[in-house]
């Protein structure tokens, strides 16, 4: 990436405009998350059913901007920095696709759970699970607009502690459902919840991995943290 | 929108912007070949360290270059009008002696072989090492006598029968034969334009080199004429070793295995022609590929 310009501005234009397609789409999805989080936590029906209708639009840019990857692809057979940024936009969108998935999951079950009595010390546990996907993947997507890869590591480092707060979840959730058989179908909606926030955690530290292969043209999908630590700082 | 979003719209930037903590390290001069520009001995067909090149008023058309070429590799040298790679690729059959006031210094070896030296005859190292040209240039003589020719002027058949021998095996090899073998007496330079091309190629292959060089063999070429040649090319690696001058990047990382980038008479840049196109190491080479040279 350098800010030398194509010969051909055409080109540069329809670059930029699938970029700036993937970072509209990015800040749409974060508004997904964050209503649904607040639905969750809030009991907000009506925000929780805005979420899960609005899913559609999501999907639609996704569709929408893959062909116009295709379309670049076809027309200009992009090469080096160019065509790792295609191939990184094109996979970027699937996850956030899937974080969009989620999401709407969330609103769903914020809809069905309006009802329930109370969350009791999950509300807490929630909230903080909830705090930290959001600033995870705000932390995604300021990474892959400013293309930093240091920001980037910091995310997939951070996942860890987000597997690790639904891990806590999970296990006060199996007392729960000991300690009265009644709070079994809370319990797993609360469950479900808790685990697409998990999930959106996941898909955020795959968007860094990608920012990483466009900046360094390194892939570092399924190595530990030791390693890619090496790898991208070996390379400075 | 949250802070974050309006943060990251403020941040996508309008054009292309250098990527933080990104490609700072770079080399945007050039100080040396960037990549790997050398092989293990035993690999290495050709081996040139310090070549320049100059024309007539001492000016200087390449720079130092260093590089080995592998055995049944085909290496393709690319770069925009005027950056040498026609040039080195002429002094590896001292096609360059041909030039007038044309000086070259340097170190090159064919399997460790000076070619500048004193026993060397060019004639000889030029049967050695072939060349194809960018516009086909068949003789204006029968299919037959354009093939027969180098090895009639090399002494390479005893007999009439062995000669034959050698004409349609190398129109053979060069994928022309089924399509010729009617016409041998008939004129070649009344064959298609891909056809004449690969009649050269079996010219050249007739003499049997180590090496052929190409120097843009398909650019004057239609599309399917084009992919014959590449496929072509792809089948003599496993005989000859192949250096080939392209304008057509697509071309170069369709069937080349190590990619050469020069730039102003200088090499900036060899490695794996995968490393090429999708990660290059220099600046320059970046630059070019992508299409924002000039």
């Amino acid at each position: 990436m350098n800010n030398t310009q194509h010969t051909s501005h055409q080109y540069n234009q329809e670059l930029e405009a699938a970029r700036s397609k993937l970072m509209t789409m990015g800040g749409l999805v974060e508004t997904q998350v964050t209503d649904a989080i607040k639905a969750l936590l809030e009991r907000d029906s009506a925000l929780g059913e805005k979420v899960s209708f609005s899913d559609y639009e999501i999907n639609t840019m996704e569709v929408a901007i893959d062909e116009q990857c295709a379309e670049i692809i076809a027309r200009r057979q992009p090469a080096a920095s160019d065509l790792r940024l295609l191939l990184t936009i094109i996979k970027v969108i699937t996850d956030l696709e899937r974080i969009g998935d989620e999401a709407e999951k969330v609103g769903r079950y914020a809809v069905e759970m309006t009802e329930t009595a109370s969350y009791g010390d999950l509300h807490n546990s929630l909230r903080h699970l909830g705090e930290h996907v959001k600033a995870m993947l705000s932390d995604t997507l300021d990474a892959l607009a400013r293309l930093d890869v240091k920001q980037a590591m910091q995310v997939v480092s951070n996942d860890q502690q987000v597997d690790e707060e639904f891990d806590s979840i999970t296990r006060q959730l199996y007392t729960r459902m000991l300690e009265d058989p009644r709070n079994i179908k809370d319990s797993l909606n609360v469950t479900w919840c808790a685990r697409s926030m998990e999930r959106i955690g996941d898909h955020c530290k795959n968007i860094c991995e990608y920012v990483i292969y466009l900046v360094k043209g390194k892939d570092v999908r399924h190595t530990n943290l030791e390693k890619m630590r090496d790898e991208i700082l070996g390379n400075d | 929108m949250t802070e974050a979003t309006l943060n990251m719209a403020a941040a996508a930037p309008q054009t292309h912007k250098p990527a933080a903590g990104g490609r700072e390290e770079f080399a945007h001069d050039i100080t040396g070949t960037v990549g790997k520009p050398f092989l293990d001995g035993k690999d290495t067909k050709f081996f040139s360290r310090g070549v320049n090149v100059f024309y007539t008023g001492n000016k200087q058309a390449i720079f130092d270059v260093n590089v080995d070429i592998g055995r049944n590799e085909v290496i393709a040298m690319i770069g925009p009008s005027g950056c040498g790679k026609s040039t080195f690729l002429r002094c590896l059959n001292r096609m360059n002696d041909t030039i007038a006031g044309c000086r070259v210094t340097g170190d090159i070896r064919l399997d460790g072989e000076d070619i500048h030296g004193k026993e060397q005859d060019p004639v000889l190292l030029r049967a050695r090492v072939g060349m194809v040209f960018q516009k086909p240039n068949p003789f204006p003589k029968s299919i037959y006598d354009n093939v027969a020719y180098g090895p009639r002027l090399h002494g390479l058949a005893a007999n009439r029968a062995e000669l034959d021998e050698i004409v349609e095996s190398s129109l053979t090899k060069a994928g022309l034969f089924k399509e010729v073998k009617d016409r041998l007496q008939t004129p070649g330079t009344g064959l298609s334009g891909g056809q004449q091309q690969r009649l050269c190629i079996a010219r050249t292959i007739a003499v049997s080199p180590e090496v052929i060089l190409m120097d843009e063999p398909t650019s004057a070429l239609d599309p399917i004429a084009t992919a014959t040649i590449e496929e072509l090319i792809d089948e003599l690696r496993q005989s000859f070793t192949i250096c080939i001058v392209t304008h057509s990047m697509q071309q170069a990382a369709r069937i080349s295995q190590r990619t050469a980038y020069f730039h102003m008479g200088k090499l900036v840049e060899v490695n794996n022609t995968k490393t090429v196109f999708t990660n290059p190491q220099h600046q320059l080479t970046e630059n070019y590929i992508t299409g924002r040279f000039g």
